[in-house]
């Protein structure tokens, strides 16, 4: 009889729908409130030319996209776009997987090391990018001072190499803190006997890490991947607003620049309304791709 | 018992907090000022509502700081859309236009003015900045509040360490070349850099020079107009710029007032900036400085004109009661007073906005006492403005000196000619003029 009932209580599951919807309802609530309302609404606004303060709008169905795909500045700043997102992630991830496997091994003190290596994550934008504009000033900056000892004239103002590579680096900055993290954890979760039976067999620490470490930790990577590149599309217009204005000419004038500056600057809500939508479909995609084509190398 | 005894101790507290909120709610009507100055503008300003706070039991000024121009901008703009705007904003003036498009956000300040009983006559304001707010059937619309025009400062040491004859300054830019060639050849690092580039180097060129920015009077007659900053008077002078950048004889440190610092410093020997930025260099130059006419090409006939002004005007937004536009006017008539302006025009180094108050100052001897200092007014004032000088009333003026800026960035690296720079500039910007026309239809 008891054996009978803790098998068939085995089988219970709750038939009522309202519970499991009352579960994941505050998951919904939030992803409804803050994601899709805000989506929808951009769609909408993308059809529409209000005037800035908002006392009449006119809808003009896909003018608002002519106009932008007409705009070969526009068109421009999607290669800008595609260099800055892959450095900023590059430059975010290599680092930071370099950090880990750092920490990872470190016996002494590896709190302090790690709690230094998090910080800078709680920098915001903005201010990170007034701080790497300070050191790479060219008249008053740290970094431009030493770099003129090296021979390299340092001027960000009118050099759009130089300028890429600052906004950059300050948006890549504050990235690896998180990056670090996370890959310092995939780190732990390998379990040491692999690696102990690898170095009993011989096998050297580089041989190491890429036959064992690296495929272990490619969910991790993969992860960090995609939310990297979502950073650098829609999270940086922080940095180029202090730093570069998108200058000089239109050199580091990435996509979501231009919906801040239109929008926030320029009071074209129709118009930054209808690049966020682009933007939204671009990302969209580009994530689709990752999920089918990059996680088949993905081990589990 | 021992709940009496907690209540017994809440009396006291209440006590007291009903004596100190008395005052406040005697004190009248309240309005709220939202502003775009810090640091030392921030306290002068600051200085201003106290005074007025002071001066009447009736009216409550509040001064909020919003951020930069163009932050103050879009937080009124939220916030009328929100219902929980100021009764009065600071607005730049390439934000005009967009005011002025904005029938039902805003109350013109001379209707502000006619419905109050305050002090207000059109006419004691000087023309040439009044001008800028003021509709073409001669109605105000905002006041004008801190408005400067571009003149050029001289590092009197520098030219002096190079064997110039600093007494007498450059009054055109050839007279300015041969300057810069002679630093440039002692070995001087920076002759020239500027501030306000678009404003400086190309609105104010163009009035100055008597040459259209835009078509329709500049903006002021209708709002189809066209850009025309890409004729020869203008293309003569970016390429002439452009090559003093390439020859390491103009250097260029960025979009907004960043040259300052340079200047500041002793770095760089001239410097086209806004006559306000005048506070600043007195109180930090550690060398012996001169302020000149902002500088004109001499082979053009009829230059020099007059310069525009930059800066900003307050805008008084609709949706207020009848009280609190009352107090506004009680303000801006204040703001306007002789005492005042005189006052704010001798520490900032913006224009008097009053004939009464340039006169003041006259009768202080403040221009002889600090000399040059009245170099930007006889600069906007000396002759009659023409429709290419009155001022610039485009829409979407941000977003255009943003091109501008971007362009002008390719000719100062060398990778544009300073035409085709020109033209893709004004193609550019007249697409967002349509854009805005359309909107305010």
């Amino acid at each position: 009889m008891l054996f009978a009932a803790i098998a068939m209580q085995k089988k219970v599951y709750f038939r009522g729908t309202w519970l499991p919807w009352l579960l994941v309802a505050p998951q919904l609530i939030i992803t409804g409130v803050f994601f899709m309302w805000p989506a929808v609404q951009a769609v909408m606004q993308s059809t529409q030319l209000p005037d800035p303060f908002g006392l009449s709008s006119q809808y003009v169905g896909m003018e608002n996209f002519q106009f932008l795909l007409n705009d070969s500045t526009y068109l421009e700043s999607f290669a800008t776009t595609a260099l800055f997102s892959v450095s900023v992630t590059l430059m975010a991830m290599v680092p930071a997987l370099f950090f880990a496997v750092l920490a990872d091994s470190v016996i002494k003190g590896s709190g302090l090391y790690r709690t230094f290596l998090i910080w800078p994550y709680a920098v915001a934008p903005a201010i990170a990018g007034i701080v790497w504009l300070f050191m790479f000033n060219p008249s008053i900056g740290v970094a431009s001072y030493y770099l003129k000892f090296l021979g390299v004239k340092w001027n960000h103002v009118l050099d759009g190499d130089q300028a890429m590579l600052l906004v950059v680096l300050a948006a890549a900055w504050k990235q690896v803190s998180y990056n670090f993290l996370f890959f310092l954890a995939g780190l732990q979760a390998i379990p040491k006997s692999l690696i102990e039976a690898a170095t009993i067999d011989g096998a050297s620490p580089w041989h190491r890490f890429r036959t064992i470490t690296l495929p272990l930790l490619s969910p991790t990577t993969f992860f960090l991947l995609v939310v990297n590149i979502i950073y650098a599309f829609f999270d940086t217009f922080g940095v180029i607003h202090t730093i570069t204005l998108g200058g000089p000419e239109r050199d580091t004038s990435i996509l979501v620049y231009k919906v801040f500056a239109d929008g926030f600057v320029g009071q074209d809500l129709g118009s930054s309304a209808a690049q966020s939508v682009i933007l939204m479909v671009l990302v969209g995609a580009l994530t689709v791709v990752q999920f089918r084509y990059i996680e088949k190398k993905v081990h589990y | 018992m021992s709940i009496l005894k907690k209540e017994r101790a809440f009396i006291p507290l209440a006590i007291a907090t009903f004596l100190l909120a008395t005052p406040v709610a005697q004190a009248a009507t309240e309005i709220q000022w939202w502003h775009a100055f810090t640091g030392r503008l921030g306290e002068l300003l600051d200085e201003q509502v106290a005074t007025f706070n002071e001066s009447q039991d009736d009216y409550a000024v509040v001064a909020i700081n919003k951020g930069n121009y163009s932050e103050t901008l879009n937080a009124g703009i939220a916030a009328f859309r929100a219902s929980e705007h100021p009764t009065l904003l600071q607005v730049f003036e390439v934000g005009t236009a967009t005011m002025m498009g904005a029938k039902g956000a805003i109350k013109p300040v001379y209707e502000v003015m006619a419905e109050s009983e305050a002090k207000f006559e059109p006419d004691a304001y000087l023309a040439a900045v009044a001008g800028y707010y003021t509709t073409t059937d001669g109605q105000m619309l905002s006041l004008p509040y801190n408005s400067s025009t571009p003149v050029l400062f001289i590092n009197n040491d520098a030219l002096e360490e190079a064997g110039i004859d600093s007494s007498s300054p450059p009054a055109t830019w050839e007279e300015v070349g041969e300057i810069l060639t002679t630093l440039k050849d002692k070995g001087h690092e920076c002759p020239l850099t500027t501030a306000w580039q678009s404003w400086v180097h190309l609105e104010n060129l163009s009035a100055y020079h008597n040459v259209p920015f835009a078509t329709k009077a500049n903006g002021f007659e209708a709002a189809d107009t066209e850009l025309a900053f890409n004729s020869p008077a203008q293309v003569k002078h970016i390429e002439t710029m452009g090559q003093w950048a390439q020859d390491g004889k103009f250097v260029y440190l960025g979009r907004r007032n960043e040259g300052g610092a340079n200047f500041r410093s002793g770095e760089c020997a001239l410097f086209t900036e806004s006559s306000a930025g005048y506070a600043g260099i007195k109180s930090e130059a550690q060398f012996d400085f001169s302020i000149a006419p902002l500088p004109y090409w001499g082979d053009v006939e009829g230059a020099p004109q007059n310069t525009i002004i930059g800066g900003a005007s307050l805008w008084a937004l609709a949706g207020k009661t009848d009280e609190e536009y009352e107090a506004a006017a009680a303000f801006l008539s204040f703001l306007s007073s002789s005492t005042i302006q005189a006052k704010w025009h001798q520490n900032t180094g913006y224009l008097p906005i009053t004939m009464a108050a340039y006169e003041q100052s006259k009768g202080e001897g403040y221009y002889e006492a600090n000399l040059g200092t009245e170099i930007s007014i006889i600069q906007m004032t000396g002759k009659a403005p023409t429709e290419n000088s009155k001022g610039l009333r485009l829409g979407s003026f941000d977003q255009i000196r943003g091109i501008i800026d971007e362009e002008l960035e390719g000719v100062w690296n060398g990778s544009k000619d300073a035409q085709t720079a020109l033209d893709t500039a004004v193609t550019r910007g007249n697409e967002l003029l349509r854009r805005f026309e359309k909107s305010q239809r």
